[in-house]
C-alpha cells in the first residue's frame, strides 16, 4: 500500500530511463535532499559533524568512486587509500601554492590530479586481471604512501612531515582550518557528495556505464560489440580516482585538518572503503551510501551499546566490531554480492506487491 | 556470378563483401585452418558446416579479429583488411554471436541490447555526466532502435529481466538481439541453434530468414543441423580437419562425394 508503481507508467523512453522511474522514489529523493540541505545545517553540532556526518559524506564519495571501478567495471583495487592520499596532497599543494583560490577549485583540481594518477596506475589493467590486478594496486598503495613520506616537496619541507590545512574560504565562508563552523564543513562536503552521486548515476545509466558493465561481465563479448577495453578501463580508473581524490582532499582539508599519510591513508583505509562497497552493494550508487553509513555507524552504535549501556571494556567492543565486519563481508560475498542495496531492492519488490503477492 | 546472382526464391545477391584468401591458422602444432579461401556476397546467407573440431569457429574468430592467421588475407569491400582488434572489426559493421552464449549476465535484457548500440553512441563523458544535450537525445534515439529489435525478436516481456535468470533458448535470442542492435552489414552466427528444441529451432530459423529479408543483412552462420542448413542457406562451405572440402549451393554440396564421406555419411547424431 505504501509503495506503488501501479498507475505509474512510463510513457516515453526518457521517462523510463530516469534515475527514479517510480514516482514514490522520486518524491522520497527530493525529501531527503531537502532535509539534508535545508534542515540538517541548522541543527548540526560538532559531535554529529565529526563523529558521523562528515566521515559518512566523505567516505560515501570514496565508495562511489571505488564502486565505479570495482562494482561497475569489475576491476579490483586495493589502492583506494593511496589515491585518497594523492587527492589530499594535491589539495594541500594547491592550497599553499595559490592561497586565493576558492576551496571548491582546490578540491576539484585535486580530483583531476588524482584522476590522472589513477589512469596511470590503471594502465596495467589491460594486461592483468583479478588477483594480479589487486596485487598491482596494492603495490600502488604502498608506493604512494612511501612517496608522500619520503619526498619533502609534497609536505612543503615541514619539520613534522605532516600536512596541515590552512584556513580557506568559499564565497567568504570558512570551510577549512580550526575556525570552521560545523554546518559549513557539512554543507561543503554535502555539495560534493550530491554532485558525485548525480554524476555517477548519470554515467552508469548511459553508454559509459554499459561499457563498464560489459567489461565487468565478459570482456571478450564487450570487445566484440565494439568496446575498446583499454579506453573503457582507463575511463573507469579516471572517473573513479577523480571521486576518490576529492574524497581524500576533503578528508584531509575539511575533516582531519592535519594528516600523517601512513596513518590517514594507509592500507586499512583501502580495506575500509572496499568493505563499504561490498557491504553496501557492488554496482549500486545507493549501495555506496548504505555501505558508508553502515561502516561509520557501526563503531558508534557498538560503543553506545557495548561500552555505555552494557559497560564492557573498550577493547573487547573494538574486537567485536572486527568480528561483525568480517562475518558480514563473508556473508555478503557468498550470499548477496549486491549487498545492502539488493536487500533494499528486494524489500521494495515485496512491498510493491503487498498485501497481495499474486 | 561476378556481380552476384539470383537465388532460387528470387532474392538478388550482390557483389562480394568479404573474401578469405588462403587462410592458414595454427595453434602450436595444431593446424586449425589449412589454406582456406571462400567469399561472402552481399545479402546472402552463407553457411559453414563441418564436423566438430573442423575449424569453423576458428574461421569466425579470424573474421572478427580474435585470431590472427599465420598466412592469408581477409579482404573486406574489395581491399585487404589490416589486422584489426575485435572492437575495430565491430566498428566496421560486423556483429556476431558466440557458440557458448556470451551475454552480460549482470545486466537486463534491455541493457544487453543497448550495448549492441555502443558503436553508434558518440557523446562525450561530460555530456553524459550531466545527462544533457547530446547524451540524452542519443540515449533516446538508440533506445528506439533497441526497442524495435526487441519487438522484432518478440522479447518485449522480458525487457527488464536480468539476463542471468533467462532459460537457454531465450538467452540465444537475446544474444541475437544484441548483435542486431548494431545494425550490422555482416552478421556472424556461431551455431545459433545449438542445444535448442525443435520449436526453438524453427523460431530461430524464421528470425534469421526475416533478418536477412527485412534488413538485407548478410549472414554467415555455422550450423550442425543439416536440415536447417539446407533450408536456410544460399551457399555452403564445408570444412573438415581444417580443410575446405566443398563449396556451393546446398544441392551441390549434398551431392559432393567428399562431403558425403567426411560429414554426411558419418554424423547422424
Ligand atoms: N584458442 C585455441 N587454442 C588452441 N587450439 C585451438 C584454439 N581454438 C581452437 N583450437 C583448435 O582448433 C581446432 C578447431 O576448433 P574449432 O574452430 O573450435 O572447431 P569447430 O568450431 O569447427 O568445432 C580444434 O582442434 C581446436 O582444438
Ligand atoms: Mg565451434
Amino acid at each position: 500500500m505504501f509503495y506503488r508503481e501501479a498507475g505509474d507508467f512510463s510513457t516515453s523512453y526518457p521517462e523510463d530511463s530516469q534515475t527514479f522511474p517510480i514516482k514514490f522514489d522520486r518524491i522520497r529523493y527530493y525529501i531527503v535532499l531537502a532535509i539534508a540541505f535545508l534542515v540538517v545545517p541548522f541543527i548540526i553540532n560538532d559531535y554529529w559533524a565529526n563523529a558521523i556526518l562528515l566521515p559518512f559524506l566523505i567516505y560515501a564519495i570514496a565508495s562511489i568512486g571505488l564502486n565505479i571501478l570495482t562494482g561497475y567495471c569489475g576491476q579490483v583495487s586495493l589502492g583506494t587509500g593511496g589515491f585518497m592520499a594523492v587527492g589530499a596532497y594535491a589539495c594541500y599543494k594547491f592550497m599553499t601554492a595559490f592561497p586565493d583560490l576558492s576551496m571548491f577549485i582546490n578540491v576539484i583540481l585535486a580530483g583531476v590530479v588524482t584522476a590522472f594518477v589513477g589512469m596511470l596506475f590503471g594502465l596495467p589493467s589491460l594486461r592483468i586481471k583479478g588477483f594480479y590486478l589487486a596485487v598491482a594496486t596494492l603495490a600502488a598503495q604502498f608506493f604512494l604512501v612511501w612517496l608522500f613520506n619520503r619526498v619533502p616537496w609534497f609536505y612543503n619541507y615541514s619539520a613534522s612531515g605532516q600536512i596541515n590545512a590552512p584556513e580557506r574560504e568559499v564565497f567568504g565562508i570558512i570551510v577549512t582550518g580550526p575556525n570552521t563552523a560545523a554546518w559549513a564543513s557539512y554543507l561543503f562536503c554535502l555539495i560534493f557528495v550530491t554532485f558525485a552521486a548525480i554524476i555517477a548515476r548519470n554515467l552508469t545509466r548511459g553508454s559509459t556505464g554499459r561499457k563498464w558493465m560489459a567489461i565487468r561481465d565478459m570482456d571478450i563479448a564487450a570487445e566484440i560489440i565494439g568496446v575498446n577495453p583499454l579506453k573503457a578501463k582507463l575511463t573507469a580508473f579516471g572517473v573513479s580516482s577523480f571521486f576518490i581524490g576529492i574524497s581524500g582532499a576533503l578528508f584531509f582539508a575539511v575533516y582531519l585538518g592535519a594528516v600523517e599519510v601512513g596513518e590517514a591513508f594507509g592500507i586499512t583505509k583501502s580495506f575500509l572503503i572496499l568493505f563499504m562497497v561490498i557491504i553496501g552493494g557492488l554496482g549500486s550508487v545507493f549501495g555506496s551510501f548504505a555501505g558508508a553509513a553502515f561502516m561509520v555507524l557501526l563503531p558508534v552504535a557498538l560503543k553506545v551499546i557495548g561500552v555505555d549501556v552494557l559497560g564492557w571494556p573498550t577493547d573487547i567492543v573494538a574486537h567485536f566490531q572486527l568480528v561483525i565486519v568480517g562475518a558480514l563481508i563473508i556473508m555478503f560475498l557468498i550470499v548477496e554480492p549486491h549487498g545492502l542495496a539488493q536487500l533494499w531492492r528486494l524489500a521494495k519488490e515485496k512491498l510493491r506487491l503487498w498485501p497481495f503477492p499474486h | 556470378m561476378e556481380d552476384g546472382y539470383t537465388t532460387a526464391d528470387g532474392r538478388k545477391i550482390g557483389a562480394v563483401v568479404m573474401e578469405m584468401k588462403n587462410i592458414t591458422l595454427r595453434f602450436g602444432g595444431v593446424v586449425a585452418i589449412k589454406d582456406i579461401s571462400f567469399d561472402i556476397r552481399e545479402g546472402e546467407i552463407r553457411a559453414i558446416i563441418g564436423p566438430n573440431g573442423a575449424g569453423k569457429s576458428s574461421m569466425l574468430n579470424v573474421i572478427s579479429g580474435f585470431y590472427v592467421p599465420q598466412e592469408g588475407e581477409v579482404w573486406f569491400h574489395g581491399a585487404p583488411r589490416p589486422q584489426l582488434r575485435p572492437y575495430q572489426v565491430a566498428q566496421q559493421g560486423i556483429a556476431r554471436t558466440f557458440q557458448n552464449i556470451a551475454l552480460f549476465e549482470g545486466m537486463s535484457v534491455l541493457d544487453n541490447v543497448m550495448t549492441g548500440r555502443l558503436t553508434q553512441m558518440k557523446s562525450g563523458l561530460f555530456a553524459q555526466a550531466f545527462w544533457k544535450g547530446k547524451a540524452e537525445a542519443e540515449e533516446t534515439a538508440n533506445r528506439e532502435v533497441a526497442e524495435r529489435i526487441i519487438d522484432f525478436l518478440e522479447i518485449q516481456s522480458i525487457r527488464k529481466t536480468p539476463v542471468g535468470r533467462l532459460p537457454y533458448g531465450l538467452k540465444k535470442r537475446v544474444e541475437l538481439a544484441r548483435a542486431l542492435a548494431a545494425e550490422p552489414k555482416l552478421l556472424l552466427l556461431d551455431e545459433p541453434m545449438a542445444g535448442m528444441n525443435v520449436e526453438e529451432k524453427e523460431d530461430m530459423s524464421r528470425f534469421i530468414l526475416d533478418v536477412n529479408d527485412e534488413f538485407g543483412t548478410t549472414i554467415a552462420l555455422i550450423e550442425h543441423d543439416m536440415g536447417v542448413v539446407m533450408d536456410l542457406s544460399d551457399r555452403v562451405v564445408v570444412m573438415d580437419y581444417g580443410k575446405k572440402i566443398g563449396d556451393g549451393t546446398p544441392e551441390e554440396v549434398r551431392s559432393n562425394q567428399d562431403v558425403i564421406d567426411a560429414y554426411l555419411g558419418v554424423s547422424h547424431d
